[in-house]
C-alpha cells in the first residue's frame, strides 16, 4: 500500500517505473522495512533462517520440490522484482546485504553438522537463499543476475537432491546419515545422480552450480559498499562459504553412498523403480547441459528474465565456462579443496554423531520465537486484559458514563458555555407543576428501584406521562401519543416481567456494610449528579437561543406538494425519511425476534416456581375482575376501530402507523390480562411474525414500487381515487408504507408481549 | 419555564444515570427507561419554539415556519421512543433469560463477594 501510495499506482509496471521517486520517498525506510520483513521471512533468513528445517522434518513426498526449488524462492523472487524499485541504497545494501551474508555463512556451517538428510538440505537451502540474497543486497546489475541465474540453478540441483534423498528415505527407511553408508553398491545410478547433483551444489566447474559460484566469487571482489573493511573481508567470506558448501556436499555423497555396507536398515535398499527416478535423471541432465554448454541452454531463459528485472541497465555478462586461470577460479579451487579438507577432519567427529553444532552458542531461535510468540500474544494480552478488561458490568457502565462527560465537558472547557439571549417565556403553572411533579417522580423511581420494585415501576411511568404532558405543552402531538402508548406497553411489560425477579426484602445495613458501599455510592453519585446538571445546563443553553436555519423549513414547505399530506412529522417519518424508518421498523422486528427466541429457551428460576402462580385459567380472580374484564373484552373492537382511525388519518393529523401499531397491539394485550394467557391463546389466533413479515415485505414493496416509475427507492405518489360513496379520497403511496410500519408495529410488540406472557403457562420442564 | 424544562431533563438525567450504574437489573431497567426520556427531550428541546403551533401545514396556505414548532426533532423522537421500547424489552428478556440461568438478578450474574 506504500508502494502504491508513492508510485500513484498498483500496477507493478507503474510501481517499477517510479524507482526514483521511491528511493527518494520520505516513507522509503518504512516501505523497505515491511517489505522485507515479509520477504527475509519467506526466504528464511537470518534471523527468520529457523523456520525452514523445521517446515522440512516432514516425509518426503514428490511435492517436495515444490517446496525446495519454487516455494522457498517467493520470497528472494519478490525481492528480485523489486529490485529495480527498492535497491541501490546503502539503506538496502545494509540490510539485504547482511541478513544474507549471515545466513549463507551461518546455514552452510548448519548444514554441515546435520545428521537428518533433509536437515542438510534444508540448511543447505538457506545457505543458498542467503546466496540470492547476497547477491540482490550486492546493489550492482550483475549481481542481479547472478541472483537470477542462481535461483533457476538452485532449483535445478536441489530439486533433485531432494528427490534423491526422497528416494533414499523410501528405499532404506531412514534418512539419518549417521545409519546410512555404502549405498552406492545398492544403488549405482542414483548414487551418480545424486552425486552430480550435490556436485552442481557445491559448485564443481562443468555443472551449472559452478557458474554462478564464479559469478558470486567474481562480484565479491568488485563490489563497493560503504566499508571498506567488508569490502575486503567479501572474497575470504565467500571462500568460506564455498568450503562449507563442498564440505556438506561431500558429507551428503560421502556420508550417503561410500564406506561399510548399512546394517540394521529398515528395509533392504534397491534402485526405486524407473519413474521415481526419472525426474531426477531430467535434472540432473539440466545440471550438466548448463554446466557445459551455458549459452545454448540456459541463455535464452536467463536473458528473458534479466531484461524483465533490469530492463535498459542490463549489463553485459558472460556465461563462459572458462574464464581463464581468475581470481575466482582460484577461489572456486581453494573452495574445493578446503571443503575436502574440512570434511576429513571433521569426518572423525561427524561420526561420533553428536546432536549439536559445535562452536555455536546453543541459540535456539526457534525457542526464543516460541518465547516472544508466547509473550506477545499470551502474557502481554492477559496482562492488557488484566489491566483495562472487566467482566463486570458496573465499572463498565461507569467508564462509558465517565467517557461521554468528558467528551461532553472538553469542549465547554476549551470554549466555555455561552447561554443565549433570549428572555425567559413566561412560565407556564400547569407545566411548572407537571414537570416538578416529574421529577419528584424520577428521584422517587430512583429511590425506590431496588426493593419496592412495583413502586418504583408505578414511578417511573409517572415520570413517563409527565414526558408526555410536555410533549403536548411543546406542540408534538404525535409525540405525546407515541409517548402514551408506549408508556402502556412498556409498563405492561415490566409488570409482567417482575414475576420472574427474585424477591427482595429491604434490609438494615450493617455498619460495615454501608462504610464498605460508601465510597462507591458517593463516587457514582458525582457522576450522576454532573451528569445531570450538564444535561441541564446544556438544554438551557440551547432553549434560549434562537432556532438555526436548518432542513426543517424545507420539510414544512414540501411536506404537502412532495408528500401529500399536512402532518409534517409523519410526512417525514413515512416520506422524507423513509429509508430511515423502514431500517427502524426492521430494528423492531430484529428485536421481537431475539426476545421471543430468547424467551423459548428461557427457564424461570426455580424458587419463582415454588410460590405457586395463580392457577389459569382463575377462577377466583375472574369473578374479582368481572366487570373490569368485560369492559376489557369489548374495548377490544373499540380500541381496533380506534388504530384504524389513527393509522388512516396520520398523514394528515396526529397518528400514524406507529401509534396505531402500538395501539391494536395493547388492544390484544388486554385480552390476555382480562382473560388470562390460556383463555386469550383459545380465541385470538394471532401470528405476531406473519405481521411482521408482512409488514416489512409491504414498506419494501412500496419502496421498490417507485422504481417501477424509474422513481429513486421509496419515492411517494399521491393517487386521488373517487369513489362513490366516500367521494374524492387521496391515496399518497406513503400510506401504504405506513400500512407497512402499522403492520411490523402490532407484530413486534404484539410478539414480544405475548412472548412473556405465555411463560405464565409454560411448565418448567417442557 | 426554559429553566424548568432544563431542570426536568437534568433530573431524569441524573436519576437514570444512577440507577445505571445499580447492581441490580431492574434497577438498571428502570435507570435506561428514565434514561432515555431525557434524551428523547432532550434532543425534543433542540427544536423548542416558544409558543409555537404543531406542525400542520394547510395545504396551500403560504406558511410562516417561525410559528410552528421544528418537525425535525420530533420526527427523530418519534422512532426513537419506539426503538427505546424494544431496547427495554430486549434488555428485560435479556436479563430474565440471565436471572433463570445464573439465579441472582445481579448484574454481573452473580452475588458479589461470591
Amino acid at each position: 500500500m506504500l508502494l502504491g501510495r508513492i508510485a500513484g499506482s498498483y500496477d507493478l509496471d507503474e510501481v517499477l517505473r517510479a524507482g526514483d521517486a521511491i528511493r527518494g520517498h520520505a516513507l522509503y525506510v518504512p516501505t523497505l522495512l515491511l517489505v522485507l520483513a515479509g520477504t527475509l521471512t519467506k526466504s528464511a533468513q537470518f534471523p527468520f533462517h529457523f523456520w525452514l528445517p523445521h517446515a522440512m522434518a516432514a516425509p518426503t513426498p514428490v511435492s517436495a520440490y515444490l517446496h525446495s526449488a519454487a516455494m522457498v524462492k517467493l520470497g528472494v523472487f519478490l525481492m528480485a522484482r523489486l529490485w529495480p524499485v527498492l535497491a541501490g541504497t546503502d539503506a538496502w545494501m545494509w540490510t539485504v546485504g547482511i541478513a544474507g551474508l549471515i545466513t549463507l555463512v551461518l546455514g552452510a556451517y548448519l548444514a554441515i553438522f546435520q545428521h537428518d538428510l533433509k536437515g542438510l538440505l534444508a540448511y543447505s537451502t538457506v545457505s543458498h537463499l542467503g546466496l540470492i540474497t547476497v547477491l540482490l543486497g550486492l546493489n550492482t546489475p550483475l549481481g542481479a543476475v547472478a541472483a537470477v541465474f542462481h535461483i533457476l540453478n538452485h532449483a535445478t540441483f536441489k530439486a533433485s537432491l531432494f528427490m534423491a534423498a526422497g528416494i533414499i528415505d523410501h528405499e532404506t527407511g531412514t534418512r539419518d546419515i549417521r545409519r546410512l553408508n555404502g549405498l552406492y553398491r545398492f544403488m549405482p545410478i542414483t548414487g551418480t545422480l545424486a552425486m552430480v547433483a550435490a556436485g552442481a551444489m557445491a559448485g564443481v566447474p562443468l555443472l551449472n552450480g559452478f557458474l554462478s559460484k564464479e559469478m558470486f566469487f567474481a562480484e565479491s571482489l568488485e563490489v563497493e559498499g560503504p566499508v571498506r573493511a567488508l569490502d575486503r573481508a567479501l572474497p575470504f567470506i565467500a571462500t568460506l562459504w564455498g568450503i562449507f558448501s563442498v564440505a556438506y556436499s561431500v558429507r551428503f555423497i560421502h556420508g550417503v553412498f561410500f564406506g561399510p555396507a548399512p546394517r540394521g536398515l529398515p528395509r533392504v535398499p534397491h534402485e526405486p523403480p524407473r519413474w521415481m527416478r526419472f525426474p531426477i535423471e531430467l535434472l540432473v541432465l539440466a545440471c550438466l547441459a548448463v554446466g557445459i554448454l551455458p549459452a545454448l541452454t540456459i541463455g535464452p531463459l536467463l536473458d528473458v528474465a534479466v531484461r524483465a528485472l533490469l530492463g535498459a541497465a542490463t549489463p553485459q555478462y558472460s556465461l563462459e565456462v572458462w574464464h581463464g586461470f581468475t581470481t575466482p577460479f582460484l577461489m572456486s579451487l581453494v573452495a574445493l579443496a578446503g571443503g575436502v579438507v574440512l570434511y576429513m577432519i571433521l569426518q572423525k567427529y561427524l561420526a561420533r554423531g553428536e546432536e549439536r553444532t559445535p562452536l555455536l552458542p546453543a541459540i535456539d531461535t526457534r525457542a526464543i520465537f516460541d518465547r516472544v510468540l508466547l509473550v506477545v500474544s499470551w502474557r502481554w494480552a492477559r496482562w492488557v486484559e488484566r489491566l483495562f478488561g472487566t467482566q463486570r458490568l458496573q465499572p463498565q457502565l461507569r467508564w462509558l458514563v465517565l467517557a461521554a462527560l468528558v467528551a461532553a465537558l472538553w469542549p465547554v472547557l476549551h470554549r466555555g458555555l455561552e447561554f443565549g439571549a433570549l428572555p425567559w417565556s413566561p412560565v407556564d403553572p400547569a407545566l411548572a407543576v407537571v414537570a416538578a411533579l416529574g421529577a419528584a417522580c424520577a428521584l422517587g423511581a430512583a429511590w425506590q428501584a431496588k426493593f419496592h420494585r412495583f413502586a418504583a415501576l408505578a414511578l417511573a411511568g409517572g415520570a413517563g406521562l409527565v414526558v408526555c404532558l410536555t410533549f403536548v405543552r411543546g406542540a408534538a402531538p404525535d409525540l405525546a401519543l407515541t409517548q402514551l402508548m408506549v408508556e402502556i406497553v412498556t409498563t405492561v411489560l415490566l409488570l409482567l416481567g417482575l414475576r420472574w425477579l427474585p424477591k427482595r426484602t429491604p434490609f438494615a445495613w450493617t455498619s460495615e456494610g454501608a462504610r464498605a458501599a460508601r465510597p462507591r455510592r458517593l463516587r457514582d453519585l458525582a457522576l450522576a449528579l454532573s451528569c445531570g446538571v450538564g444535561v441541564a445546563a446544556l438544554a438551557y443553553a440551547i432553549m434560549t437561543r434562537p432556532l438555526p436555519e436548518t432542513i426543517s423549513s424545507y420539510f414544512m414547505a414540501n411536506a404537502w406538494p412532495l408528500g401529500g399530506g399536512s402532518n409534517v412529522v409523519n410526512v417525514i417519518i413515512v416520506d422524507f425519511r423513509g429509508f430511515d424508518t423502514l431500517g427502524e421498523v426492521s430494528v423492531l422486528a430484529v428485536v421481537g425476534i431475539s426476545v421471543y427466541s430468547l424467551l423459548r429457551r428461557f427457564r424461570p428460576a426455580r424458587e419463582s416456581l415454588d410460590t405457586p402462580p395463580r392457577p389459569e385459567p382463575v377462577q377466583g380472580a375472574a369473578e374479582d375482575l368481572l366487570v373490569p374484564a368485560v369492559i376489557m373484552r369489548f374495548m377490544f373492537p373499540v380500541i381496533g376501530l380506534l388504530a384504524g382511525y389513527l393509522l388512516l388519518r396520520g398523514h394528515n393529523l396526529p397518528g400514524g402507523g406507529f401509534v396505531a401499531g402500538l395501539a391494536l397491539a395493547i388492544a390484544v394485550i388486554l385480552q390476555y390480562m382480562a382473560g388470562g394467557t390460556r383463555w386469550a391463546e383459545e380465541r385470538l389466533a394471532i401470528r405476531p411474525t406473519r405481521w411482521m413479515g408482512a409488514g416489512l415485505l409491504l414498506g419494501g414493496a412500496t419502496g421498490a414500487g417507485a422504481w417501477l416509475f424509474s422513481h429513486a427507492f421509496l419515492t411517494s405518489h399521491t393517487a386521488h381515487v373517487h369513489l362513490p360513496v366516500l367521494g374524492e379520497l387521496h391515496l399518497p403511496s406513503a400510506f401504504l408504507f405506513d400500512l407497512g410500519i402499522f403492520a411490523v408495529v402490532v407484530g413486534a410488540t404484539g410478539l414480544i408481549l405475548i412472548a412473556i406472557a405465555h411463560q405464565s403457562v409454560r411448565h418448567p420442564w417442557n | 419555564m426554559e429553566l424548568i424544562i432544563a431542570l426536568l431533563i437534568g433530573t431524569l438525567t441524573g436519576c437514570g444515570v444512577w440507577l445505571l450504574l445499580r447492581p441490580r437489573t431492574f434497577q438498571v431497567i428502570i435507570g435506561l427507561s428514565l434514561l432515555s426520556y431525557a434524551v428523547n427531550l432532550f434532543i425534543f428541546v433542540m427544536g423548542w419554539v416558544r409558543g409555537g403551533r404543531p406542525p400542520f401545514v394547510e395545504p396551500g396556505a403560504a406558511v410562516d415556519f417561525s410559528r410552528f414548532a421544528d418537525p425535525l426533532p420530533q420526527a427523530l423522537v418519534l422512532t426513537a421512543i419506539v426503538i427505546s421500547f424494544a431496547t427495554t424489552a430486549l434488555l428485560l428478556v435479556v436479563l430474565l433469560a440471565a436471572r433463570g440461568l445464573t439465579g441472582t438478578d445481579h448484574v454481573d450474574g452473580q452475588e458479589p463477594g461470591e
